[in-house]
């Protein structure tokens, strides 16, 4: 599980909340959230030509403004695997940490093509390409450790040892 | 070595003598807050750890974003958290007509407090620095996780010195400076870092002043923004909370990430075009910008004073013909205070709405949608694209004076030109 493949979409700096899930969504139920992944950027259209397992490249500051941790539900749920940012946005970075969305530092947006496909471990921060390899930073201990329980609430509910209820 | 305002009030919570930026620390919570669009992505994250709230004192949920309810969808929302409220008996739930919005009310209500940690399932939680304590947005899947634990992880943020001199020049405000800072250092300038503002200048800003300064940090990426405690801090405070606070002061050795200094006297009244709020121009450099509606009200500037200056600017004059002016009080205190001083009955004289508090029109929720090529002045926090409505509308951010002066002249004018 630390290890992803997908195709790449390229953005650019400073793509604000707004942009990956406008305002007027929040409204919606958290199972409708997909069909509203980044209408408000450039690409109204992702949440219908996004597939499984897709790798967001961005500049800095990805996911800036507002808290709504609906943001990356709704590129999750859309089908995005990972994100991968020269920097992000404090609170943005924490949500997706928080619900399982594995976000990657790395200054790679000029090297990448839209479309191509790209493998990366998370574990090392590789990033592999069809003619090379790429370097981003490795996720730390902390961040895997939350990334691999499936985010923050599994995770707490593990450290105050509360069982799912079903019998292993 | 000292420590920042910031490094003191976290390393107290987590029970450090002392903190280091960078370091993880897991820190107590004073006071928790969500709302009615965070709050019911909160409550099933919070259920899934089936445990009780840790404290329903330490909680504040407040529907103020889609309330009055925009429709049905945003009542079902309302519903969940009023419902979480009765069932958790929440004593800080505020239905609507009692209620105002969360930044501008919970420092009114003396539910948040100097030296306490305190976050928010909203970004502009970190307003609440304004007095003194650490206060920082968070998601859902975070407050659900305090909600039933009473902490939160941090990662200690290194600190920006902000150091104020000078008093501001008339019309000139909290949210000139708070623009002018963004504009110098960028959206991305405090990234993960703490906002320390200090400096003599701090004691000739008013508490809506600084309000509205904190609100911001997070525009310039800031985890918080915090300033001293004052004798304006511990006035403002008497009126609202007999409860203990403590005072943290940085050490004289404390060490900073770097230093800003911002000469109060020397700013004038700004706009942040669009589409981000590092897009800052003096008024008085701007061609002419026709505008189509006015939004005065928000976390931001939806405080008594925020209305007072736009009243003094609007009172006796008319709205001009091709704009909409949507004034909306912060809470029903301040809309029953600006109706005392006859705020209320002024700006209807001139022809503008005026509305019961809510977050509605600054994220595009309702009450100001925007059209395809409409232009707003606003007093809110943010002015991404589409973030008033249409993808190509435009927001332009600034303070209540010059947004009452262009609601007056149907275009981007400072407040002098007006009063002229």
């Amino acid at each position: 599980m630390d290890k992803l493949q997908g195709r790449v979409w390229i953005f650019d700096d400073n793509v604000d909340t707004d942009q990956i899930l406008p305002g007027y969504a929040m409204a919606e139920d958290a199972s409708k959230l997909a069909a509203f992944a980044m209408a408000g950027s450039k690409v109204a259209d992702f949440a219908k030509q996004v597939q499984a397992g897709d790798i967001i490249v961005a500049g800095k500051n990805f996911g800036c403004g507002s808290s709504r941790e609906q943001a990356p539900v709704a590129l999750k749920s859309a089908g995005v695997g990972m994100i991968i940012a020269n920097s992000f946005a404090r609170i943005f970075r924490r949500n997706s940490i928080n619900i399982g969305l594995p976000v990657m530092l790395a200054d790679v947006g000029a090297k990448l093509q839209n479309g191509e496909v790209v493998s990366v471990d998370l574990e090392t921060g590789e990033i592999h390409t069809a003619t090379g390899v790429l370097n981003g930073q490795p996720l730390s201990e902390n961040v895997l450790a939350t990334i691999r329980a499936g985010g923050l609430i599994n995770r707490v509910r593990q450290e105050l040892n509360i069982s799912s209820g079903r019998k292993s | 070595m000292g420590m920042t305002m910031t490094e003191k009030i976290l390393a107290a919570h987590a029970g450090c003598e002392k903190v280091e930026p960078g370091q993880l620390i897991r820190a107590k919570t004073d006071f928790l807050l969500a709302n009615d669009i965070t709050g019911p992505q909160a409550i099933p994250e919070f259920e899934k750890i089936g445990r009780p709230v840790f404290d329903p004192d330490k909680i504040a949920l407040i529907p103020d974003h889609f309330v009055p309810n925009k429709d049905i969808k945003s009542a079902e929302q309302a519903k969940a958290l009023r419902e979480f409220a009765r069932k958790h008996k929440i004593t800080h739930y505020v239905e609507a007509g009692r209620m105002g919005i969360e930044h501008v009310l919970l420092p009114e209500m003396g539910w948040v407090r100097p030296g306490e940690v305190i976050i928010g399932a909203d970004s502009h939680t970190c307003t609440y620095g304004a007095i003194g304590a650490f206060a920082t947005g968070v998601g859902g899947t975070d407050l659900g996780a305090a909600m039933a634990t009473g902490d939160t992880w941090f990662k200690v943020p290194s600190s920006i010195k902000v150091v104020l001199t000078g008093a501001l020049p008339e019309w000139v405000c909290g949210k000139d400076v708070i623009l002018s800072l963004i504009g110098k250092i960028g959206v991305d300038g405090a990234r993960y870092q703490a906002l320390e503002f200090t400096g003599p200048g701090v004691a000739n800003l008013s508490m809506t002043d600084r309000f509205t300064i904190s609100n911001m940090a997070i525009e310039a990426g800031a985890k918080n923004g915090i300033f001293p405690v004052d004798e304006k801090t511990v006035e403002y405070l008497k009126a609202r909370t007999n409860h203990p606070y403590t005072v943290y002061t940085a050490d004289a050795d404390a060490v900073y990430e770097r230093e800003i200094h911002i000469d109060l006297g020397k700013l004038s009244p700004v706009v942040a075009l669009p589409h981000l709020p590092e897009n800052v121009k003096p008024v008085a450099e701007l061609p002419e910008i026709k505008i189509d509606q006015v939004v005065i009200g928000s976390c931001t500037n939806g405080r008594i004073d925020d209305l007072e200056q736009a009243a003094k600017i609007i009172a006796g004059r008319k709205i001009h013909p091709d704009v909409r002016a949507i004034i909306i009080p912060g809470t029903q205190e301040v809309y029953m205070e600006a109706m005392k001083q006859g705020y209320i009955a002024q700006f209807i004289a001139a022809g503008a709405i005026v509305s019961t508090p809510t977050c509605g029109p600054c994220l595009g929720g309702y009450m100001g949608i925007l059209a395809a090529g409409e232009r707003c002045v606003s007093t809110t926090n943010r002015n991404f694209r589409g973030r008033m409505g249409h993808v190509d509308s435009e927001v332009y951010l600034a303070g209540p004076a010059v947004a009452a002066a262009s609601a007056i002249l149907g275009r981007i004018a400072e407040p002098k030109e007006v009063l002229a």
